[in-house]
C-alpha cells in the first residue's frame, strides 16, 4: 500500500496550484462568477497548454495519457482555488463518455479538441422527475434516415450553457441507452442557461425532434455511463477536499487575528475545540477521498467504493462548512468574503451525482451481504 | 499511489493472522471476542506466548527484543491481532514502561527490567493520575524526597488500572517543589508495589467491575538507583510514554470485531417485519458506522505510514479521539440490538442470552474511552494548538 505523491505528481500539483494562484486570489474569487460564463479563458488556454485538459485522454488523441492520481490531484488544486474553470463536466466527463463509447472517428474528431481546450462537451443525461441513481429515462431516440431525432427533456445539464456540443443519453428504438452527440444550436433544441447557486452555470435542454449521431455502435451505454459517473465521484471528493482545507485554513486563520473582548477568538476554547474537529472531518474525508483515487489507479471503478467516499466527503464538507461560517460570525455569510463562495461550492457538490442520503442508501441496502467491509 | 499490500505484506499478514489463530488458546480469544472479563492468567499467558515468539514488543530497540519492522509491519501486527482477539501485550509494559525505560534509562536499569517487562515476569502498573491532577497532569503532588541513597515517596495515585494485578509501579513524583514550572520539578521513579508503605484500594465502577485502583503512598522508601533517567526530567519521558498510548488506542481491529458480531445478531433478532439487519433504519446506522471506521482505518494508515522516524505525529491525537468515539458507538449499537434482553446480568438459565446481558455494562464501561488515555477535550487541544496553530 502507498497512498504517497511521486516527485512528478508532486509537480504536477505545484505547478497547478501556482498557475490557479495567480488569477484566483480573495477578491477576484468573490467576483469570478458574476459574468458569464462565470470563468476565465484565459486560465482555459493555460490549463491546455500545461497539458491539464489532456490529462485522461490517450497520447494517440493529442492529451497526456495520465492516470486517476493526476487527474485527482487537479481536481484537487480546483476545489482549493475554488476555480470555477469546468474541467470536470466540459471535459473529464465528456472524454470518459467518449473514450467508452465514441468511434475511431468520433474520438479523433473530439478528444483532440478537449485536449486543446478549443472544444468544450457536456453531458446531458438528469431529466425531471428522476433522482440519481436512477437509470430511467424517457428522452426517446426515433432512427430517422441514417441517423436519429431525440425528444425530451434534459435538466440539470452542468455546465451545457458553453457547451459547443453535448453528449445525450436517450432510449433507443430497440430499447438500450445510447449516447448521442447533438448540436445544442441546432433546429428542435431549445437551450435555457441558469446560475447555480455556487456562482456556477448550468442549462435545461427542450429537444424535439433535435438530429443526434450516435457515439459508436454501443446498443446499451448504461455500463458506461455508470462508469464515467464513478470516475466523477472521485473528481467531487477531491475537489471538494481541497475546498474544505482552504475553507478549514480561512477559519483558523479569521480566529487567529479577529479580536473580541480583547483577545483573538483563539482564546476561546468553545471554538478551537470545534476547530479541532473540523480538522478531524477534514482528514477523514482526505482518506477516503484518496481511498477513491487509489481505487481507481488500481483499475477498480467500483460504486459502492465511491458511495462509501461520496457519504463521507459529504458528512465532511457539510461539517466544515457549517463551522467555516458560524466561526466567522457575520462575514461568513457575505458574498464578499472568500469563505461562503467555498461553502455554497462544497454545498452544490452535496446535491450533485446523489447526496448523503443516496450514498448511505447504497451501502446500507448490502450491509446484511457480508460480514467485515475490506480496503 | 497504491492501494493493495505488497505481496511481502499479504504474506506477512497471513503468517501472522495464522500464529495467532493457532497459538493463542482459543479460550482466551473468545473471552476477548466476547467481551468477557480476562484473568491475570489469561492475560500472562497471551503475553508470554507473543513474547516467546519475539512478538510482544516489536516496537523496542532491536537490542531488546523489537523487530526492524517498516511502519506497515507495525500495524499489520496489532491489526491482525485485535481481528483474531488476541489479548494485547500489557499496554503499561510494551507500550509505557518499556519504551520510557529504552529510550530514556541507564544500562544497568534496561539490564535489570527490559527482559521481565517483555516476558510480563514483572507487572506493571501506572502511577501518573491524582485526585487533583487528572487532564492536568503536571499539577500531581505525590512527592519523593531524597535520603540517602533512598527517595521518600508521600502522596496519592488514582485511577491506577489493573493495580490489584501489579508487581511494580512506574510513577511520576514531584522531586524538586520549588521548581519555576510545574513541570520542571516531576521524576520518573520505580518501585516494587510490595514496598512497606504502600496501599492499594480497588474503585468498583460503573458496570460492577473492578479495574482501576487508589494507591496510597506513605514513607515508601525506594532505593535512588530506581530513578528512571535524570532527575527532573520526569515530564518529558512521561510526555514520550503519552504520545505512544495515543497511537495504540485507536482500536480499530477491536471496532471491527464487534460490528462483526453486532451484525450476527441482528441477523438473528427478529422484528416483526423480517430481521433487525433487514429493518432500512438499523442497516443505515450500521453502514454508517462501518464508513466511519474505514475513514478512520485509512486515516490510520496514512499517519503510520508518515511515522518512519518512530516520533509520535500529532496526528495521533485524531486516532485517539475518533477511535475511542467509534468504539464507543460499536458498545451503543450492541446495547439497542440486546433491546430488552440487555436488562438481566450475570443470570443463568433465562432466556435472554449471555452476549445480550453483557451490552449493558459493556455500554457502560466504555464510556471510558474518551476520558483515559487524554480525554477527547485533551485532544482537541493538542489537535489545535500544535497542528492547527491556535
Amino acid at each position: 500500500m502507498d497512498l504517497e505523491l511521486t516527485e512528478e505528481q508532486t509537480m504536477l500539483r505545484d505547478t497547478v496550484r501556482e498557475l490557479l494562484h495567480r488569477f484566483y486570489d480573495g477578491e477576484a474569487l468573490a467576483k469570478a462568477g458574476e459574468t458569464d460564463p462565470g470563468w476565465n479563458r484565459t486560465v482555459w488556454k493555460q490549463l491546455a497548454d500545461l497539458g491539464v485538459l489532456g490529462l485522461t485522454i490517450d497520447e494517440d488523441d493529442g492529451g497526456v495519457g495520465a492516470s486517476p492520481v493526476e487527474v485527482m490531484l487537479v481536481q484537487e488544486e480546483l476545489g482549493r482555488a475554488l476555480a470555477p474553470e469546468p474541467v470536470l463536466d466540459a471535459v473529464v466527463i465528456p472524454a470518459e463518455l467518449l473514450k467508452l463509447t465514441g468511434s475511431a472517428e468520433q474520438r479523433g474528431r473530439l478528444l483532440p479538441a478537449l485536449a486543446a481546450g478549443e472544444k468544450l462537451l457536456a453531458f446531458a443525461h438528469a431529466e425531471p422527475g428522476q433522482r440519481w441513481p436512477s437509470t430511467e429515462i424517457t428522452t426517446a431516440a426515433a432512427a430517422q434516415g441514417d441517423g436519429y431525432t431525440l425528444t425530451g427533456v434534459k435538466n440539470p445539464v452542468l455546465r451545457g450553457d458553453v457547451a459547443d456540443e453535448l453528449i445525450v443519453s436517450a432510449v433507443l428504438p430497440g430499447g438500450g441507452t445510447g449516447l448521442f452527440l447533438v448540436d445544442p444550436a441546432g433546429t428542435g433544441v431549445t437551450k435555457r442557461a441558469y446560475r447555480t447557486f455556487d456562482g456556477r452555470r448550468g442549462a435545461q435542454f427542450d429537444f424535439d425532434g433535435a438530429a443526434g449521431e450516435l457515439l459508436g455502435d454501443t446498443v446499451d451505454a448504461a455500463e458506461q455511463i455508470a462508469l464515467v459517473q464513478g470516475y466523477a465521484q472521485a473528481a467531487l471528493c477531491a475537489e471538494s477536499v481541497g475546498a474544505m482545507e482552504i475553507a478549514l485554513t480561512l477559519t483558523t486563520e479569521y480566529l487567529k487575528t479577529r479580536k473580541q473582548f480583547g483577545v483573538t477568538l483563539s482564546k476561546f476554547q468553545t471554538l478551537t475545540q470545534r476547530a479541532a474537529d473540523c480538522y478531524v472531518s477534514l482528514e477523514l474525508a482526505r482518506s477516503m477521498s484518496l481511498f477513491a483515487t487509489a481505487a481507481l489507479a488500481d483499475g477498480g471503478n467500483d460504486p459502492v467504493v465511491a458511495s462509501r467516499a461520496r457519504l463521507q466527503v459529504g458528512k465532511s464538507a457539510e461539517h466544515i462548512g457549517q463551522e467555516a461560517i458560524q466561526m466567522h460570525g457575520g462575514i461568513g455569510v457575505t458574498a464578499e468574503y472568500p469563505v461562503s463562495h467555498y461553502v455554497a461550492r462544497l454545498t452544490a457538490i452535496g446535491q450533485t451525482l446523489g447526496g448523503a442520503l443516496e450514498h448511505r442508501r447504497i451501502l446500507a441496502d448490502r450491509v446484511g451481504s457480508y460480514d467485515l467491509p475490506e480496503l | 499511489m497504491k492501494l493493495a499490500l505488497s505481496s511481502d505484506e499479504v504474506a506477512f499478514r497471513d503468517e501472522l493472522r495464522h500464529f495467532y489463530k493457532t497459538e493463542i488458546p482459543v479460550e482466551i480469544r473468545d473471552r476477548v471476542k466476547y467481551g468477557h472479563e480476562l484473568s491475570r492468567d489469561d492475560i500472562v499467558t497471551a503475553n508470554k506466548i507473543l513474547n516467546d515468539h519475539g512478538l510482544a514488543v516489536p516496537n523496542w530497540p532491536v537490542a531488546w527484543g523489537g523487530k526492524d519492522w517498516t511502519p506497515m509491519q507495525r500495524h499489520l501486527w496489532l491489526d491482525e491481532m485485535q481481528l483474531a482477539s488476541v489479548p494485547e501485550p500489557l499496554t503499561f509494559n510494551a507500550s509505557m514502561v518499556g519504551p520510557v525505560i529504552a529510550q530514556f534509562g541507564s544500562e544497568e536499569l534496561k539490564q535489570r527490567f527490559l527482559p521481565p517487562t517483555a516476558a510480563l515476569d514483572i507487572w506493571w502498573c501506572q502511577g501518573f493520575s491524582e485526585p487533583d491532577a487528572g487532564s492536568d497532569l503536571a499539577s500531581l503532588r505525590t512527592t519523593a524526597v531524597r535520603d540517602g541513597d533512598s527517595y521518600i515517596v508521600n502522596g496519592q495515585k488514582i485511577w491506577t488500572t489493573l493495580g490489584q494485578y501489579a508487581d511494580w509501579i512506574f510513577c511520576l513524583v514531584r522531586t524538586d517543589p520549588n521548581a519555576p514550572k510545574k513541570q520542571a520539578g516531576i521524576s520518573f521513579l520505580l518501585f516494587d508495589v510490595k514496598s512497606p508503605g504502600v496501599t492499594m484500594r480497588p474503585i468498583k465502577l460503573i458496570d460492577g467491575s473492578y479495574e482501576v485502583n487508589e494507591v496510597f503512598f506513605e514513607n515508601v522508601r525506594v532505593p535512588a538507583d530506581q530513578l528512571v533517567g535524570e532527575e527532573n526530567q520526569g515530564w518529558t519521558y512521561a510526555k514520550f510514554l503519552l504520545g505512544n498510548e495515543r497511537t495504540s488506542i485507536t482500536g480499530v481491529g477491536k471496532t471491527k470485531v464487534k460490528i462483526g458480531l453486532a451484525k450476527d445478531y441482528a441477523r438473528q433478532t427478529r422484528t416483526g417485519h423480517g430481521t433487525l439487519l433487514e429493518d432500512p433504519v438499523f442497516a443505515a446506522r450500521v453502514a454508517e458506522l462501518e464508513n466511519e471506521l474505514l475513514a478512520l482505518e485509512l486515516t490510520q494508515l496514512r499517519v503510520v505510514s508518515n511515522s518512519a522516524d518512530g516520533k509520535p505525529n500529532p496526528a495521533s491525537s485524531v486516532l485517539k479521539l475518533r477511535g475511542s468515539e467509534l468504539q464507543q458507538a460499536a458498545t451503543e449499537l450492541l446495547l439497542d440490538i440486546a433491546g430488552a434482553d440487555a436488562l438481566p446480568v450475570d443470570a443463568e438459565g433465562i432466556a435472554s442470552p449471555a452476549w445480550a446481558q453483557h451490552t449493558g455494562p459493556g455500554y457502560l464501561n466504555y464510556r471510558k474511552v474518551t476520558i483515559y488515555g487524554g480525554s477527547s477535550e485533551v485532544q482537541r487541544s493538542i489537535v489545535s494548538s500544535t497542528i492547527l496553530g491556535l
